[in-house]
């Protein structure tokens, strides 16, 4: 069948035209395993700006002649889902804006971006409120960590939470950007609710300096280790066995968990890894991606001489359209050959926060599996 | 061994799920002509255990909540370091669990890929016996350990010394000589089997007419077999539980069997049943039935069995 944009290409250019195509469609335009984008506006240049590893990360558009419109068709296979944003380009000068014809948005902690979704791919039911599900509740730790300082922790406990039971201990890195920009709270509410996982016990922790105390910080993680289990152990009624402990994150998050959990091996038994940043190099040590990831190569290529099993069981994600798949690609046989038990999951999505919120079903009831298989109504 | 085990001259009826009508248990009620009151074990619905305000109204008889849940909460209260001790076995039970399901995996993954091996049917079909025998030890391997660990708990913990207990199970028993029938709706399988056992509820129940559906059909067998071919997380393989109280022989129950098997798998369905084999693997979907008398199965309805070659054999009976 042919492309909605190429059958319109191929009729009259006129002001009329368009704007009857416009109303006729809803954009960017998905069909056939493609996508097309189109902008409309007087402009030197339009570049799609976008976040998709293996395409070239600006693509042209193309102005149709006698026109204000400018379009763009790209592979989408079925599930995707893509996150760009449209670079404009007047008196030589670039902007980036949102897509305006289409009004979905994917947020994360630098604004928002357009976001368009292949065929087959849509929103979980699982992230929205649900009124069946009892939402937990949370308070403020001000807790003041005597290697990092102030950290205030945000502590969540399960709607059905007794004093008189004890729970598992998740660990969220970047816990603020878990909530508001992968509905985490939700995520956690639905999934108990629903059985899929048991009532635990959640700490969301955040950094002010990410960057270095997430890359293999031996101070991170002895504030985890021997100041955050041991106060939130005595605070809640937690399990102490290792399978109840979880240390879970998202890109430099992940190295913080990980390497975590190689510092103290045997204390975390379970790993939730989100589009990690595991850079490595198999000659030297000189890295591509910036002074920021020497600590983590040098972790990462210490790690790959001898890995061990310093965990039980270990959840990765990672997007197929992020630079990242080719380490978190690596990493996997690697782990699986110290005997953890390991479970790998490509997405067909990028390096953002709704990649991230789509796995977390799969991941939090892998890692802990709830009464999900014991429930015959 | 399974010191569960029980003999049941009457008739025992499994049924699939119920809806908000209960169409099936009340069909099933009113065939047999129960005229009295009728025991209820709802302990699968957990904390909501009291909600069987629509069960009654749909029998449409006096019923009787045994409210196992409940006064398991009770003696958890009384009974400190039982309960202590009680929760320690269970977490060493998980962790059985855990372990029997890894090695559960490595098998069938080599019996996956065996299978796709270029050999001779009789050499692939010969391996396929040695995959299925692994399985079937691994089993029978992890009930026998399970049972050992519940016997060495009840030895340790004898009912003679929790009368908190004691006192519980006699008014279980009470309330359920004055009962014509009794129904376990389903809910939590293993809520239902650890509350059924801890009030031992069939120790008096002689061979009047019980009723079970889903996880209270599956408490009746003589094992308790876990299965989902579409978890959150992916994948997962049949494992068995526990043993059950063995009122129904030769019979794994599969509650909602269409929804959760996927049907058009014949490799895994031909293995598992292999696996359970000579057992039957049966279908309880709504509106099945399957009924026993004295032990013996009798009827099948609207159910279907899963056979050796990896066929849904649908209306099967016996």
């Amino acid at each position: 069948m042919k492309l909605a944009i190429d059958q319109f290409l191929e009729g009259p250019k006129t002001k009329a035209a368009v704007d009857d195509f416009l109303d006729a469609h809803q954009f960017p335009l998905v069909q056939d395993d493609t996508i097309t984008f189109v902008w409309r506006g007087e402009a030197e240049a339009v570049h799609l700006r976008h976040w998709i590893y293996g395409l070239g990360s600006s693509q042209g558009l193309s102005r149709m002649e006698g026109t204000d419109l400018w379009h763009q068709t790209l592979p989408l296979p079925s599930g995707s889902r893509v996150e760009y944003k449209f670079e404009i380009v007047r008196d030589g000068n670039g902007h980036w804006i949102r897509d305006p014809l289409n009004p979905h948005l994917a947020r994360d902690p630098f604004g928002a971006n357009s976001v368009a979704h292949g065929e087959d791919y849509s929103v979980p039911d699982w992230i929205h409120p649900d009124p069946q599900c009892p939402p937990g509740t949370y308070k403020v730790i001000d807790y003041h960590s005597d290697v990092l300082g102030h950290s205030p922790t945000r502590i969540y406990l399960p709607a059905r939470f007794r004093e008189s039971r004890d729970y598992p201990l998740l660990i969220v890195h970047d816990g603020e950007d878990y909530l508001r920009y992968a509905s985490l709270g939700h995520i956690l509410d639905n999934l108990m609710a629903r059985r899929e996982i048991p009532d635990m016990i959640v700490a969301f922790t955040d950094s002010t300096a990410r960057l270095t105390e997430y890359a293999n910080d031996e101070r991170h993680a002895h504030f985890l280790t021997e100041e955050l289990v041991p106060f939130m152990e005595s605070e809640f009624p937690l399990r102490t066995q290792p399978q109840s402990r979880c240390l879970m994150g998202a890109s430099f998050g992940a190295v913080a968990a990980f390497s975590t959990a190689c510092r103290y091996p045997g204390f975390y038994g379970r790993l939730l890894l989100q589009s990690g940043s595991f850079a490595f190099t198999d000659i030297g040590e000189g890295n591509r991606r910036g002074p920021a990831f020497d600590p983590v190569v040098k972790f990462m290529n210490e790690f790959r001489a001898a890995p061990s099993a310093v965990s039980e069981r270990v959840f990765v994600s990672c997007g197929m359209y992020e630079s990242l798949i080719y380490e978190n690609r690596s990493l996997i046989p690697l782990l699986k050959s110290t005997g953890m038990n390991v479970h790998f999951r490509e997405a067909r999505d990028g390096h953002n926060w709704e990649n991230w919120r789509d796995r977390l079903r799969e991941g939090l009831s892998w890692l802990f599996p709830g009464a999900f298989l014991m429930m015959y109504e | 061994m399974n010191t569960d085990e029980r003999q049941h001259e009457g008739s025992v009826i499994l049924l699939g799920p119920q809806s908000w009508h209960y169409a099936d248990v009340t069909r099933t009620i009113n065939e047999l002509d129960i005229d009295g009151p009728i025991a209820l074990v709802t302990a699968g619905w957990q904390e909501n255990e009291s909600d069987d305000s629509g069960l009654q109204k749909a029998l449409d008889r006096p019923t009787i909540n045994l409210s196992l849940h409940a006064r398991s909460e009770g003696v958890a209260d009384a009974e400190a370091d039982f309960v202590a001790a009680w929760t320690l076995r269970q977490k060493h039970l998980r962790r059985l669990q855990e372990f029997y399901r890894i090695r559960l995996q490595s098998i069938d993954k080599a019996a996956g890929s065996i299978a796709v091996r270029h050999a001779s049917s009789e050499l692939l079909e010969e391996q396929l016996e040695i995959s299925v025998s692994q399985l079937r030890h691994l089993d029978a391997d992890h009930l026998q350990r399970c049972a050992t660990i519940r016997e060495r708990f009840d030895n340790d913990w004898p009912i003679s010394s929790l009368p908190s207990l004691e006192s519980q199970r006699e008014e279980v028993a009470e309330e359920l000589q004055a009962c014509k029938a009794l129904i376990i709706t389903g809910g939590h399988v293993v809520a239902v089997l650890n509350r059924l056992r801890l009030f031992d509820v069939f120790a008096t129940w002689d061979d009047r007419p019980i009723i079970g559906w889903s996880a209270g059909a599956m408490v009746l067998t003589e094992r308790i077999v876990l299965f989902h071919d579409s978890p959150p997380f992916g994948t997962n393989l049949a494992q068995v539980l526990d043993t059950g109280f063995g009122l129904c022989p030769d019979l794994v129950a599969l509650p909602d069997m269409s929804r959760r098997v996927h049907l058009d798998q014949k490799g895994p369905i031909g293995r598992f049943s292999r696996r359970m084999a000579p057992a039957h693997c049966l279908a309880l979907d709504p509106g099945s039935r399957i009924r026993f008398e004295d032990g013996k199965m009798t009827a099948v309805e609207e159910s279907a069995r899963l056979d050796e070659d990896g066929q849904v054999n649908w209306g099967w009976t016996p």
